[in-house]
């Protein structure tokens, strides 16, 4: 729709890679999406939407076919009364908070996730949560943040939960040793592995956000510093600055030279040598590259094109180009964070198209008329594509399986190349 | 406010978007905040639809809200129009839409699209997806019939005029539960019977199809949720009268076929219906009398689904295949009146809810052998350890099997029948179970050998930690009761000892109490 010239961006060279930002139809998730890798990742939280029948349609909808134990998320669905004020909001909460918590002794952690329609008939889930955790203390506290869509694009949402979880992380001592937070909801494999390689190169203590359980979340202070694993956490690390945290600027741990570039980007904020680093993680990465390699074959010289998700866009097409040799026709994402990204960025080919925001239905024509050999996009895309005989490859997956890290780079590469490998193996 | 982990119905819009969905040449736009496009992956991974629904989303945002969501909603239409250009438009809000009141109809209509804009009022906070399919679909209709109907002399029948008697079939939507199957049984059922089919709708019919609804001699209601109300309308506007009998399972089936026999002008004794009726594929009624079948006699079944679902299985199982209906409720309020009526036959008190908690506690409370029911008593079920077969929608990627699995006509009694006796325990495999209970392998919570990945997650049993309530012999003799029935057991026999006052219950006492209570 606008072919604005983007505005000088800050950090980057005024001739810095132009942006084709839309304005349309967008055909993404709203920021509700993120609860369901959420509440499988902090064990003992439960989620409780304040919003209406489409809300709770859109979590069992998204999450309908992985679920297979109770969910630990619900709607409190809004009702005619509770809009025409013959209920009373607050009163209808406390009733269905206490029903939940009775039925559920094991949470400690409730997170109030506030909706469009919370949002629009201003139903203050603050003052909700400050009276609630205030009955339940301390047994359960209660905390609220907005996934609603009119604020949040799905990964958005897990960025709004980790902010609202920033004040109340417990204080570090100021004379405490510089320690180091890693932000974002990773898979606990990946976890582990990381730990394992800052043990490696000798940075101690290593907290991960947000922890598994809601008791052990990471203590912080002016000595935290704090690398981001995931892109979408703007709010969050906005947060963490203002409890006097520090940050660290990376690229993201995607692929072996995105990890490496991570780590190194830490080992340098705690003073460790390059060389001593490579020597410590030179065998990792090599093995990273080998795994790769048989994808590499398959998606070199191919032509791949975004369509807007998760935010995780500009990495993974950063990935895609300079490690296994794809082109890039088209890299959208709902938001360009360009401070967040600037590692990123500087490492995109000078001639990348970058669009952000979405106006899907002009977007499909640029998609049509590419004919890309790989599209990466959303559920409710994926099928009419590849019925127009392209191949795509759904995106909400690289949210829901593990991709960070050395140890993850082939199965990332593999991801992409799978719908490759199957189009040519199928006789049909 | 309603506490929901699980939502049998999407909201109202999600029924328009099936309506929408099902038709040619028609498109909708939705004002609705940036998310809402969640919809479109139900039909294009649930069912598996090779295009996007016919919708636009206006997809506003926070920022939209201080400007003008009025203009963006007037651009959205204007845009939609000109690229696909559809014969006939439908406008409407969703929940969050409804709340900022931009009146969708009303800027529709001030764009004077050369084309029929038909605006749907679809309460969002009051109603649910069965309701708003079924009242876009009226309006849809009310706003194509109407003008054909205008125009077209009163028929005089078709036995008068010696032409085949024709039909329309109102009710099979995207996203229905077996629609796509049920449609293809129904036809061929209807083409056994020589009854012509006009319009099929809304699944595939275009505006200009609709128009000619008033043509046919009746209608065939496949889905009273989906189409009750516009056949209503067609019977007072054009004088057609439409089908009452739901056709799943063998005796509504076979009534169907007389219903439809009737409103044809057709004999009771016509070859065509002979034929229909002889449904020479049918096994259900010999495998039912089958003696291997016997194990189903009285067996304790919990159904719930939409009110046309539930009702057909309750039916079929009593009628066709001999259990015992011990729950029977339905998520479909707009039909509690008849369904009351109905349950009162089965002599359960009718289950009308849409709480998922409220039916996980009457299943667990009835203690069924069987449960029939949705993807959410799947859950129910699996966690209670009891078989489940799915009846209704909500829908899933499992109910558009590959294969043709209709429910209606005597293919989907067939199917019924499979689909159904499935997850059961065999005959003789249960018996064994009961006989062998000790046999390592046959621990308590064994499931059926058949279904290896179906594990109950069966309580263990009870260590004796009450030995004033329980002799340890009576209750090593009830673990060998099958868990199916062995909580009913027990509640039984402290009853029957709490009111005669016995204390410990013994082996005498299980016996006595088994003895009391069978008769």
């Amino acid at each position: 729709m606008n072919h604005s010239p983007a505005p000088p961006p800050i950090g980057l060279a005024p001739d810095a890679l132009p942006v084709l930002r839309e304005r349309g139809q967008r055909e993404v998730f709203c920021g509700l999406t993120s609860i369901v890798w959420l509440h499988r990742k902090i064990q003992d939280a439960f989620f409780l939407v304040v919003g209406s029948r489409t809300c709770a349609h859109l979590l069992q909808s998204a999450a309908g076919v992985m679920i297979f134990a109770e969910p630990r998320f619900a709607t409190a669905i809004i009702e005619e009364r509770d809009l025409a004020g013959l209920a009373d909001a607050n009163d209808e909460l406390d009733r269905i908070v206490t029903r939940l918590l009775e039925r559920r002794r094991d949470i400690r952690l409730l997170f109030l996730v506030g909706s469009c329609p919370s949002e629009v008939i201003k139903l203050d889930l603050g003052r909700a949560a400050a009276r609630l955790s205030a009955r339940f203390a301390p047994e359960v506290s209660v905390l609220h943040y907005s996934g609603s869509g009119i604020e949040t694009t799905f990964t958005e949402g897990e960025d709004a939960a980790l902010a609202a979880l920033v004040p109340v992380l417990p204080r570090e001592a100021d004379d405490a040793a510089p320690s180091l937070m890693v932000v974002g909801a990773l898979s606990e494999i990946v976890e582990d592995q990381l730990a394992r390689l800052f043990a490696e190169i000798g940075i101690a203590p290593v907290h991960f956000m947000p922890a598994r359980r809601a008791r052990e979340m990471p203590p912080l202070g002016s000595k935290t510093r704090f690398i981001l694993a995931q892109p979408f956490l703007a709010e969050t690390a906005r947060g963490l600055m203002a409890r006097g945290a520090q940050p660290i600027a990376a690229p993201f741990p995607l692929g072996a030279e995105g990890t490496s570039l991570w780590l190194g980007a830490a080992a340098a904020a705690f003073g460790i040598a390059p060389a001593a680093l490579s020597a410590r993680l030179g065998a990792s990465e090599a093995r990273a590259r080998a795994a790769m390699a048989p994808h590499r074959a398959i998606l070199a010289g191919k032509h791949v094109f975004f369509f807007p998700d998760s935010q995780l866009e500009v990495p993974l097409a950063r990935f895609l180009a300079r490690e296994l040799g794809m082109e890039l026709i088209e890299v959208a994402t709902p938001y360009l964070h360009r401070q967040h990204l600037a590692a990123e960025l500087a490492l995109l080919p000078p001639d990348v198209m970058l669009v952000e925001g979405q106006d899907v239905e002009r977007q499909l024509d640029r998609c049509r008329a590419a004919k890309p050999d790989l599209v990466v996009c959303g559920l409710g895309l994926a099928n009419p594509l590849e019925a127009e005989q392209l191949t795509t490859k759904w995106s909400i997956e690289l949210l829901f399986t593990p991709i960070q890290g050395y140890d993850q780079a082939g199965d990332l590469a593999e991801l992409f190349a799978r719908p490759l490998r199957r189009r040519a193996r199928l006789r049909i | 406010m309603q506490l929901t982990l699980w939502t049998y119905e999407g909201p109202p819009h999600i029924g328009a978007m099936r309506i929408a969905t099902s038709l040619q040449n028609v498109h909708y736009v939705l004002h609705s905040p940036q998310g809402d496009t969640y919809a479109d992956l139900l039909f294009t991974m649930i069912e598996r639809r090779e295009a996007r629904p016919p919708v636009t989303y206006t997809t506003f945002q926070a920022r939209d809200l201080g400007a003008d969501t009025a203009a963006l909603f007037k651009n959205s239409v204007r845009d939609a129009y000109t690229r696909f250009k559809p014969d006939l438009m439908v406008v409407g809000a969703s929940c969050t839409a409804e709340l900022i009141q931009d009146d969708p109809g009303g800027l529709a209509h001030a764009l004077a699209l050369p084309i029929p804009v038909v605006p749907l009022e679809l309460p969002a906070y009051q109603k649910k997806e069965n309701w708003g399919a079924s009242e876009s679909f009226y309006q849809i209709v009310r706003a194509c019939a109407r003008p054909a109907a205008a125009a077209r002399p009163a028929r005089p029948p078709a036995s008068t005029e010696g032409r085949r008697p024709l039909c329309n079939i109102l009710g099979p939507t995207a996203l229905g539960f077996r629609h796509r199957d049920d449609l293809r049984e129904i036809k061929a059922l209807l083409g056994t019977l020589g009854i012509a089919i006009g319009v099929v709708a809304p699944l595939g019919a275009a505006p200009a199809d609709l128009a000619r609804l008033g043509e046919a001699d009746f209608n065939v209601v496949l889905y009273p949720e989906i189409a009750h109300l516009t056949a209503q309308w067609l019977q007072r506007q054009f004088g057609q009268p439409a089908t009452t009998t739901v056709p799943i399972g063998v005796g509504a089936t076979r009534r169907f076929i007389a219903e439809v026999a009737a409103l044809s002008g057709l004999a009771p004794d016509a070859p065509s219906v002979t034929a229909a009726l002889a449904g020479s594929t049918l096994r259900l009624p010999w495998y039912s009398r089958s003696v291997d079948s016997t194990y189903l006699t009285d067996k304790r079944v919990f159904i719930f689904g939409d009110a046309t679902h539930a009702l057909a299985a309750a039916r079929i199982a009593r009628d066709e295949l001999g259990l015992a209906v011990v729950g029977l409720g339905t998520y479909s309020r707009e039909f509690a009146r008849d369904f009351r009526a109905a349950a009162e036959t089965y002599g359960v008190k009718p289950l009308i809810t849409d709480d998922y908690l409220e039916v996980e506690r009457e299943i667990a409370a009835a203690e069924p052998a069987l449960v029939l029911g949705t993807q959410m008593e799947r859950h129910i079920a699996k966690r209670l350890g009891i078989p489940c077969a799915v009846i209704s929608a909500p829908i899933h990627v499992q109910d558009f099997p590959a294969h043709h699995a209709p429910y209606m006509g005597f293919e989907g009694a067939n199917a019924i029948f499979d689909a159904w006796i499935q997850p059961l325990m065999m005959g003789l495999e249960e018996h064994l179970l009961t006989m062998f209970r000790e046999d390592f392998e046959f621990h308590t919570a064994a499931p059926p050998s058949h279904l290896g990945r179906h594990v109950p997650q069966a309580s263990p049993p009870a260590a004796n930690t009450d030995p004033t309530r329980w002799a340890d012999e009576a209750l090593r003799e009830l673990a060998k009761i099958p868990f199916f029935v062995r909580g009913k057991a027990r509640r039984n026999t402290e009853k029957f000892a709490a009111e005669r006052g016995i204390s410990p219950i013994t082996l005498e006492t299980l016996y006595d109490a088994k003895a009391h209570f069978s008769h």
